[in-house]
């Protein structure tokens, strides 16, 4: 009598191997991470030395200084993200299959957005710091530039999955091809358009935070600031700032997701 | 039929939809106008973007020691950060599952886990290099809160998913509550579980390469100070390995995702 197995043996040691090659890799890293015994020992006390230096939290600071960074961080992403979508939108029709026909414009369209994914929006904003000097300007260009990757790929695979139905009819008719993309593709886009641009604002308001630590504007810079000069009642402050701003433009973004979607 | 349905407009304007698009538009300018973004600061930067992309170019591979050194540590940190992530994430994710757990521990799970979400893994990672120096285990402690945040909320909204069927068929039985776990929910979650640390563990692979401008270990930081030396060539030999880095993360990981299908 042969007793039933789920997978096959050469499936079984391939799993097997793969479990083998994480819990190698993984001791590998532990073994050869440069940590100090000193620091892993010390650092629940300097934990909690540093909480207690945080408190309580200095409110006094917070207009008008962190106030107007706040206020910049905010346009930094929502302008960021308005401007990815002037590049994201013409990207992800050339890089759609369906909608572009050439097959080297679609490959282009595809590297152009891969490159924007692949560079962190903090490594955009160190670039556009070198070209634009420091400032909202970096900042603004950074988060764009790491959100066209993002958009364009989540438009353009919405753009593929289209019913090909209602293009083909309008075609028929004679219609343009503007005609075409805006009465055949965007009804049929606009539930993932809207979904994906009001996801990576929520995103671009978590990073444009960070991007003041390397001189790209926004509340990062009073960060940085307060940091270095250790006035940690001011940084426990511009923190409840940014999670506050964090938590409302979550709610704001899933309260407008149920009503345009 | 009267005159009206006849001559009913095929596409009639959408007057909420074109206020709107004002409305961004208005806002655009007032934002650039805040931000104090202009055409001649543009044009300087246009300029300046020539110059940079000169200067990086050809990429400088003369240091690849330590260019492989920053490598092998974000890796490192990358891995440790994962595995504790995932680890940390497994009870917090049964706890907040309101399937499970009684309702004020998975809501007060919930807000914990929902924390260690809102705040940037790069702000993390300066606090916990204030509080405990220097060097890889800083990278490590900030990652860590990440992808447990990540994993476990993901986690918890997969088991309260799951059919209770096959949870109620082994309660009957008798078992406890580990017995309940093991053979009831975790079969049903355990592919998803899987897919959400392979996701987490590509992210922190990318993360990993940034912690460092903080002070966090890693490549960052070789990166940052190539970029406050002007070395513009190494830096750009830098990127193009993290790029490398990443894109063959990718390919593994996505190897390593059809073994386990």
């Amino acid at each position: 009598m042969r007793e039933w197995r789920r997978f096959t043996p050469m499936e079984r040691f391939t799993r097997w191997a793969a479990y083998f090659a994480l819990v190698i890799a993984l001791a590998w890293a532990v073994r050869n991470v440069e940590i100090i015994p000193e620091f892993l020992i010390d650092a629940p006390e300097q934990m909690l030395d540093l909480l207690a230096r945080m408190w309580p939290p200095d409110l006094g600071h917070y207009h008008p200084a962190v106030h107007h960074a706040l206020v910049e961080t905010l346009h930094i992403a929502s302008l960021g993200t308005l401007c990815a979508f002037i590049f994201a939108v013409p990207l992800a029709l050339l890089a759609a299959r369906n909608i572009c026909p050439y097959r080297g414009l679609n490959a282009f369209a595809q590297l152009l957005l891969v490159t924007s994914r692949s560079v962190n929006s903090l490594v955009w904003a160190l670039i556009f710091v070198a070209i634009f000097g420091p400032g909202a300007a970096a900042g603004t260009f950074a988060i764009a530039f790491r959100s066209i990757g993002f958009v364009g790929k989540l438009l353009a695979e919405a753009l593929e999955e289209i019913s090909p139905g209602p293009l083909e009819a309008l075609e028929a008719t004679g219609a343009p091809k503007t005609h075409v993309l805006l009465k055949g593709a965007w009804p049929q886009i606009a539930p993932a358009f809207f979904g994906v641009a009001l996801f990576r604002w929520d995103i671009n308001i978590r990073e444009s935070a960070v991007l003041g630590l390397v001189g790209a504007g926004g509340i990062g810079v009073v960060l940085d600031d307060a940091i270095n000069f250790f006035q940690w009642d001011r940084v426990a402050t511009i923190l409840l700032a940014i999670l506050v701003v964090v938590i409302l433009a979550e709610v704001l973004v899933t309260r407008l997701r149920a009503r345009l979607i | 039929m009267s005159a009206s349905t006849l001559h009913r407009r095929a596409f009639p304007p959408n007057w909420g939809a074109r206020a709107t698009g004002l409305g961004l538009v208005v806002y655009a300018i007032y934002a650039l106008a805040q931000l104090d973004i202009t055409w001649a600061r543009l044009r300087i930067g246009f300029g300046e973007a020539g110059r940079f992309i000169a200067r990086m170019w050809p990429p400088n591979f003369s240091r690849a020691e330590l260019l492989i050194e920053g490598l092998l540590e974000s890796l490192q940190i990358a891995v440790i950060a994962s595995a504790l992530g995932i680890l940390l994430a497994l009870p917090l994710g049964l706890m907040a599952a309101r399937n499970l757990a009684p309702w004020p521990l998975a809501v007060a799970t919930r807000g914990f886990v929902a924390f260690c979400r809102s705040l940037h893994y790069v702000i993390v990672a300066i606090l916990f290099v204030k509080a405990i120096g220097f060097g890889a285990l800083a990278g490590v402690a900030a990652l860590t809160i990440a992808s447990m945040g990540f994993i476990a909320k993901l986690f918890a909204e997969a088991i309260e998913e799951i059919s209770m069927k096959q949870v109620e068929a082994i309660r009957a039985t008798g078992a406890s509550f580990g017995a309940v776990l093991v053979y009831g929910v975790l079969p049903q979650v355990a592919s998803r579980f899987i897919g959400f640390s392979l996701y987490q563990l590509d992210s922190n692979l990318r993360n990993s390469t940034l912690v460092g401008i903080v002070g966090a270990g890693g490549i960052g930081g070789t990166l940052f100070a190539a970029f406050k030396r002007f070395d513009y060539d190494f830096v750009a030999a830098i990127l193009l390995t993290i790029i490398a880095l990443i894109f063959v993360a990718e390919l593994i990981s996505g190897w390593i995702r059809a073994l386990l299908r």
